[in-house]
């Protein structure tokens, strides 16, 4: 079983420099030591294990060292950055894996760019050696890239022409988005496996700076104290530490302290259940600091967080996740406000980071979600986030009852108008009714009104609102015959519903280059006995079928 | 320059006179190469007349003219070995096709990186070998070094030829780049790290020479069997060149030993004390920068699995050296075998896919052709009555590319304790004092038909002329 969490005194590919308002990351993958066999990580090439062990680092810098304002990523290796994603890997790979693979590097490249544009860390390429491909695509997540001019030292994405695939990990798209790289150099740039080295690198937007080896620590410097003075909300005294999740995987579930999930493989569902905070989590700041990571909203998200890349991984064929929750919609409401109140206090807003990017990854999970309010439920304040984020919502209408029950209820808060985007740069609800100005209005004069099933039905905020006779089947036949339906076109069908509007950098990264690489990732001229990728390296040429689709 | 004196000029078989673009792009960079030549060249004897041989042609009679010259007026030239009519690819998965003529548009880069590899290291071995000058045995060797150093700037020459004619605008710009890189300069160093450490002792110049130039001819080798026609040929012709640099190795490395021989047969000795103070070499000497040398040569030839490899040899674009003496060509699903690192740090034997083995093979080559020096030391050790024998270290000795990279191994290939290993690489190599007793000897002697006290004079002159010639004039 693959497992996403990592001890930061055991790190086999990374080495951490700390020092002051600055982390330094010295890539230095151990050949021997891939996540699966068959494959050695020759020349800092890396698979998911190197990755795993980057989002475990940039995490730990996020909360543990407050101080932290700029991570320096570079190479300890001589002349060579980074080769990028290990070929051999992905040409021994099934396609479920490359993709997770992606989508995982994906979201930790994401993450720096989230960090950057929420006041929290900045990131900079120090590219001391050669760096292609995925190696490069690091350095493009990162606010400035710096690159070694030694003469030989090149920057390159050489996929096209070596491997008959796409840079997937966001390349292209960062290439003419993020850099503005005008398109016609891009499409030189993308077919020489070469690569472009000095000057010309910079003149052609692939890197922010250049420096001679001798100036190039000095370079490093300069524009670390540079960038250091626009991080605004990196001035914590004492850090958060990360403990170890409190977790227990069991062959019918996995379970947190504030979720669980049951996994029935038979019916290729799995219900996540969160059981919200309590009293003794609405706490001064103060206290807050002390509980650190026991503190609900961040023991929630890194449990979340944990709970999806599991599934993702391990469990490839639960197609449908259902999501209920348990606990008082008054203390997830106040919760939730002091998270609103504080949002410019770098603990706080760390959280709010991490809640928005494992947020992010259930939009980006190839998985039907249903979330179900019922007697129970406190899906208010953040949680109402888990509403939003469905395919579809179903809540208990309580208002024919024979009992005369209240509820249950739904509150919106702050929140869930601005802090916890989606990728597409917009927040659920705006997304949700494609920025419909006056819809938005209406709904923020709302926030903290409790609606139950009829209300909130009215306000368009819930998909059904079955009543308690029709209430268990209902949520059983949806279930049923999602989990009939194909796969693979769900997954499109939800990746197209679940992003209306706008597009972002990341949004094209997720939906346009994604799609076409993982149509190329199933290409004979890519995969088959005689494609670019399963060749690479025996010497032989591909042999391609050459109609252009 | 005008068409008439370019063949006086530059001496060439490519028809420079009549290839305009040609001319325009060599007119650019020849003035910016004399700069090189001038700062980077030599150190104290661009005034001097050299006793060179040049290439006027590629026939028995051109390829060796004789005659003084001051180096900056060398007739650097343009050579490639005549055309086989009708030659065909021989070797990987396009055996029987017409070899090429032009680059193939898919092959591009990856010829022009190897292109640019091996003309990188043409000039580094110029710039690491310009202070020798101030400290030759004799003028003999004085001229041998300058011979060397005129043929390797020939060299860059030939492959400057290939990227101007075949590779466009990257290739102008690859050609201008390959001086501007420098030996040793921290910011702009040669391509391969071995070309950065400067030669500052002729021990180490002819150690080089014997060792590294050896490589150098078996990257030679295999580009000579290139599919691309050009490449091909202008190895071909470089190659005899070469062979001159490992004979200058050879004949340096069996003279220093001839005089350490003579040495301890006039003191009836082989105490490594007395033969010091008699001012030769230690034979323990020489094999510690057998053993330096000779390792770090090994790892020019790359990793011993290699991808790399296996692209050039089944795109036809780098052979292994003489190819026609094997059987298969194409290799396709054929597989080698070798001693290899085990997960637990143990040598066991691995099989591999031949393609993916062509470094190591070229490597097997290249270890065999320099036993064939080690032989000949070896008796001339033992004819003299002596029990000690120079030999090579293992493969595996102190390498810093391919698997045994890193690996704790001594000279005889055993994988050693770390701490074992530590307490012994010292003595395996030249240690500080080797160094400084070497350095001791090394005094410039310039008079004519005289030879310093560490190495025995030459047995013969060049192109049949006296030994006691005044193979360079100092101040002319």
């Amino acid at each position: 079983m693959i497992t996403f969490d990592r001890d930061p005194n055991n790190y086999k590919h990374w080495k951490v420099d700390i020092k002051e308002n600055k982390a330094t990351l010295f890539l230095d993958v151990s050949e021997k030591d891939g996540i699966k066999p068959g494959y050695d990580l020759k020349l800092n090439s890396y698979d998911l294990g190197v990755d795993i062990e980057l989002n475990d680092i940039v995490q730990r810098i996020r909360f543990e060292h407050p101080q932290v304002k700029v991570v320096v990523i570079t190479s300890n290796q001589e002349k060579n950055f980074s080769a990028g994603a290990n070929i051999y890997m992905l040409g021994q790979s099934e396609h479920t894996w490359k993709v997770n693979f992606c989508k995982f590097t994906n979201e930790t490249r994401n993450g720096f760019e989230d960090s950057s544009e929420s006041g929290s860390l900045k990131f900079i390429a120090a590219v001391n050696g050669i760096c292609a491909g995925g190696g490069y695509e690091v350095a493009l997540a990162c606010d400035e890239i710096l690159l070694i001019d030694d003469r030989s030292s090149t920057v390159s994405l050489p996929e096209v022409p070596l491997l008959g695939v796409l840079p997937g990990t966001g390349g292209v798209t960062r290439l003419i988005d993020k850099r503005k790289v005008r398109k016609d150099l891009a499409d030189i740039f993308c077919t020489n496996a070469d690569g472009i080295r000095g000057k010309k690198a910079v003149d052609w937007k692939l890197v922010d700076y250049i420096a001679p080896p001798s100036k190039f620590a000095d370079l490093i410097d300069e524009r670390v104290k540079k960038i250091t003075s626009t991080v605004k909300l990196r001035d914590g005294k004492e850090g958060i530490k990360l403990n170890k999740l409190n977790r227990n995987i069991t062959n019918e579930g996995i379970n947190y302290d504030c979720l669980n999930a049951k996994i029935n493989r038979e019916d290729r569902i799995a219900n996540i259940h969160i059981i919200g905070p309590t009293s003794n989590d609405v706490l001064n700041l103060e206290d807050i600091g002390k509980k650190g990571c026991d503190w609900w909203p961040l023991k929630f998200a890194r449990e979340l967080e944990d709970l999806i890349l599991l599934l993702r991984t391990n469990e490839l064929e639960v197609g449908v996740l259902t999501m209920t929750s348990e606990g008082s919609t008054d203390d997830i409401l106040n919760v939730t406000s002091i998270i609103e109140k504080n949002k410019d206090v770098w603990l706080i807003n760390e959280i709010i980071g991490l809640l928005r990017r494992t947020l992010s990854r259930l939009d980006l999970s190839s998985r039907s979600i249903f979330t179900i309010i019922d007697n129970n439920s406190c899906f208010s304040g953040l949680l109402a986030e888990l509403l939003f984020a469905a395919d579809r919502t179903y809540m208990l209408n309580n208002a024919m009852s024979p009992d005369d029950l209240k509820g249950p209820f739904i509150t919106l808060s702050d929140i869930n108008f601005a802090s916890l985007e989606m990728v597409n740069g917009m927040s659920r609800l705006a997304t949700r009714f494609n920025n419909d100005e006056l819809k938005l209005k209406k709904l923020r004069n709302i926030i903290g009104k409790p609606l139950d099933a009829e209300s909130a039905f009215e306000e368009e905020l819930i998909t059904v609102i079955p009543d308690d006779l029709d209430w268990s089947d209902e949520i059983r036949l949806s279930v049923e015959e999602r989990t009939s339906f194909s796969p693979d076109a769900l997954t499109g069908l939800e990746a197209n519903l679940r992003f209306p509007g706008k597009e972002t950098c990341e949004t094209k990264i997720f939906g346009r280059l994604t799609a076409w690489q993982n149509w190329i990732f199933n290409r004979p001229n890519a995969v088959s006995e005689k494609g670019a990728l399963k060749l690479f390296g025996t010497g032989s040429r591909a042999k391609f079928d050459n109609k252009r689709v | 320059m005008t068409n008439l004196n370019y063949q006086e000029k530059i001496p060439n078989n490519v028809n420079l006179s009549t290839d305009l673009s040609l001319q325009r792009a060599l007119e650019h960079w020849q003035p910016k190469f004399k700069n090189w030549w001038t700062e980077m060249g030599p150190e104290g004897f661009q005034a001097s007349d050299v006793y060179l041989r040049t290439a006027t042609s590629v026939d028995a009679d051109g390829w060796a003219t004789y005659g003084k010259v001051k180096m900056p007026e060398y007739r650097w030239g343009i050579f490639l070995n005549d055309k086989v009519v009708d030659r065909k690819i021989h070797f990987g998965d396009n055996i029987g096709k017409p070899v090429w003529q032009q680059v193939p548009g898919d092959y591009r880069s990856i010829l022009r990186r190897l292109i640019v590899t091996q003309g990188d290291t043409e000039p580094a071995s110029v710039e690491q070998q310009r202070e020798l000058g101030k400290t030759c045995p004799s003028l003999f060797d004085l001229r041998n070094l300058f011979q060397v150093n005129v043929e390797e700037g020939r060299h860059l020459w030939a492959m400057v030829y290939l990227l101007h004619a075949y590779f466009g605008r990257d290739g102008r710009e690859e050609a201008e780049a390959l001086l501007e890189r420098n030996s040793g300069d921290v910011d702009n160093p040669r391509i391969l790290g071995t070309f950065n450490e400067p030669i500052t002792d002729w021990v180490s110049f002819f150690m080089f020479t014997y060792f590294t130039d050896r490589d150098g001819k078996y990257q030679l080798k295999s580009l000579a069997e290139s599919s691309f026609d050009p490449l091909a040929r202008t190895c071909q012709f470089m190659l005899t060149e070469e062979a001159h640099h490992m004979q200058v190795g050879e004949t340096g490395i069996t003279r220093m030993i001839q005089r350490t021989l003579e040495v301890m047969n006039e003191l009836k000795t082989d105490s490594i004390d007395a033969v010091r103070n008699a001012g030769a070499i230690d034979l323990q000497t020489i094999q510690r920068y057998i053993n330096f040398w000779f390792s770090s040569s090994l790892d020019l030839f790359g990793s011993e699995i290699s991808s790399n490899s296996a692209t050039a040899f089944a795109n036809g674009l780098k052979g292994r050296p003489d190819e026609m003496r094997y059987e298969d060509h194409s290799e396709k699903n054929s597989t080698f075998t070798f001693e290899g690192l085990s997960l637990e740090n143990t040598i066991e034997t691995q099989t591999i896919p031949m393609r993916n083995a062509m470094n190591e093979i070229t490597r097997r080559a290249y270890v065999t052709d320099c036993e064939v020096g080690l032989k000949r030391w070896n008796r001339l050790i033992k004819k003299a009555g002596h029990d000690i024998q120079l030999k090579l270290p293992s493969t595996r000795f102190r390498r810093n590319i391919g698997i045994w990279a890193g690996v704790d191994v001594n000279p005889d290939g055993k994988i050693l304790q770390k701490s074992d290993f530590e307490s012994k690489i010292a003595a395996w190599l030249p240690s500080d004092e080797d160094k400084q007793f070497i350095n001791s000897l090394m005094v410039q002697v310039v008079e004519v038909n005289k030879t310093a006290g560490w190495i025995a004079p030459p047995s013969r002159g060049i192109n049949n002329m006296d030994i006691g010639f005044d193979y360079v004039n100092l101040k002319s």
